[in-house]
């Protein structure tokens, strides 16, 4: 009898746990983020840390640089002033929506595609740049398109938590996807063979064939992935700000010569379709 | 955490199944290649030894992962095509039979000398020795850090995530991903690895219990 009672106890004991811990989820939106950053002067932004040419840790000096990190400066310098700091931290796919709800960050700008899904979950501004999902193989690879991979046998690499793993099982649907932590270890699962092609949006992959010269994108997108800046939901305000902002950017020039400074070197980047 | 059952129910009976299977394969694997490494480390022959330690101290210090990437990435560069789940099978067996055989020598050298003296006095070969009078005495004292050893090996098969490897926290993160949920999907996930290393857990209690 004792035992059972004991038992019982421990089940009990597991079961408060478990209840405490799901009840965490719900915090952190009370607070108003747009006011409390305006007095402290900074903007926390959740960006990518392995995305050459958006987000990309330079192992030199340990600052991430890219397009986004220079766009997010400008965009704090207009919504704080001149003396506004935007500081960075590094966020995956799965980790950004726990921490821009847990408060952690103020707003992602990730590489994130605005899906009406993703848009129950948190705000998100208009989008600040417009890409489409490609593919990317080994230069001669028989594969020239998304419909060359639609056949029993064919191995897709993707990200895990990537708006581009859920769109390629439409347009390849007997395809096997793979999908690995980051963009990093799914370019060297392509290069030791686990897979025929890599896919995610091309802006990512022209970064990739930069540095992989005999790896190259094939067949164009096939689909559109307006990537947009992520706030918690509530926060309504921060995300007006964020509108303004890159309004302003886009307006005096700015977010051309970005453009410029991070895609010149990509060959077939449509400069005319991207400027603003 | 009801929802995230009822929607990807099936998903996350599959990895479920894959982490099933990946553990029993390593499992058995481990003990056996764990034991006989073991075996090797108290054998009267140096150079016997010297391979055994070699292996033990390699695969014991470098990190799970480590060795799973290696066949994840550069076996199939050079020499055969392997899986995610085969080359995160292979890193699992190859991790736990080092700290197996680690257990199960001390299992052996915690066995009074004398019992290997007595039987090889009465005429039985080295060998003989091991497997009727030693081993059987050895097995029975490390059965509590060899559950230890076992309930790691379900856990360290989460390495299978990344290499894709198709497991309970690949799906897991997929899940997680997909729902925009992570809180519960990691707590389901938490709770099915429960359900897999509580009965176990439970079974090498009651087995200490029936042969101590």
């Amino acid at each position: 009898m004792k035992k059972i009672i004991s038992r019982i106890g421990l089940l009990l004991t597991l079961l408060l746990t478990v209840v405490t811990l799901s009840a965490c989820s719900s915090s952190a939106s009370q607070k108003n983020v747009l006011r409390d950053d305006k007095q402290t002067k900074t903007i926390t932004w959740g960006v990518k840390a392995d995305t050459k040419l958006f987000g990309l840790m330079d192992v030199r000096d340990n600052q991430i640089k890219g397009f986004e990190i220079d766009l997010a400066k400008a965009m704090t310098k207009q919504i704080l002033g001149k003396d506004g700091k935007a500081r960075f931290i590094q966020v995956t796919s799965q980790t950004r929506m726990p921490l821009l709800r847990n408060g952690n960050i103020d707003a992602i700008m990730a590489t994130m595609t605005i899906t009406p899904q993703r848009a129950e979950q948190v705000d998100f501004s208009r989008s600040y740049f417009d890409a489409g999902q490609a593919i990317l193989v080994k230069n001669g690879s028989p594969i020239k398109n998304v419909r060359g991979l639609n056949h029993k046998g064919a191995v897709v690499l993707g990200v895990v938590g990537s708006n581009s793993v859920q769109n390629i099982k439409k347009f390849a649907p007997k395809a096997k996807v793979l999908q690995l932590s980051d963009y990093s270890q799914a370019l060297t699962a392509l290069k030791s063979g686990q897979g025929d092609a890599l896919t995610t949006d091309n802006g990512i992959l022209y970064g990739m064939s930069i540095e992989n010269p005999g790896y190259s994108v094939v067949g164009g997108t096939f689909t559109k992935e307006p990537y947009g800046i992520a706030v918690d939901k509530g926060q309504g305000k921060m995300r007006d700000a964020m509108n303004e902002a890159l309004t302003k950017v886009e307006n005096s020039g700015q977010y051309n010569k970005l453009l410029y400074k991070w895609f010149h070197k990509v060959k077939g980047f449509d400069f005319k379709g991207a400027e603003r | 955490m009801i929802s995230i059952f009822q929607n990807y129910g099936s998903t996350l009976l599959y990895g479920l199944g894959q982490t099933l299977l990946c553990s029993i394969i390593a499992l058995v694997f481990a003990l056996v290649i764990g034991s006989g490494f073991a075996i090797l480390e108290v054998v009267p022959n140096k150079f016997l030894r010297v391979i055994a330690r070699v292996y033990i101290e390699v695969f014991r210090n470098i990190p799970l992962l480590v060795i799973t990437m290696f066949f994840y990435v550069v076996i199939p560069m050079y020499i055969v095509e392997i899986s995610g789940f085969a080359s995160g099978t292979i890193g699992l067996i190859l991790y736990s039979s080092a700290f197996i055989a680690e257990t199960v020598r001390s299992g052996i050298q915690s066995v009074d000398p004398g019992q290997m003296e007595g039987a090889r006095a009465n005429g039985l070969t080295f060998w003989q020795a091991m497997r009727y009078i030693v081993l059987p005495q050895a097995f029975r004292y490390v059965i509590p850090p060899l559950g230890n050893q076992f309930i790691n090996l379900v856990k360290n098969s989460s390495v299978l995530a990344f290499v894709a490897g198709f497991d309970l926290m690949y799906q897991g993160n997929v899940i997680a991903s997909d729902s925009l949920q992570s809180m519960s999907t990691y707590l389901c996930v938490g709770v099915l690895y429960l359900i897999l290393t509580l009965p176990l857990s439970y079974y090498m209690r009651y087995l200490e219990k029936k042969l101590a």
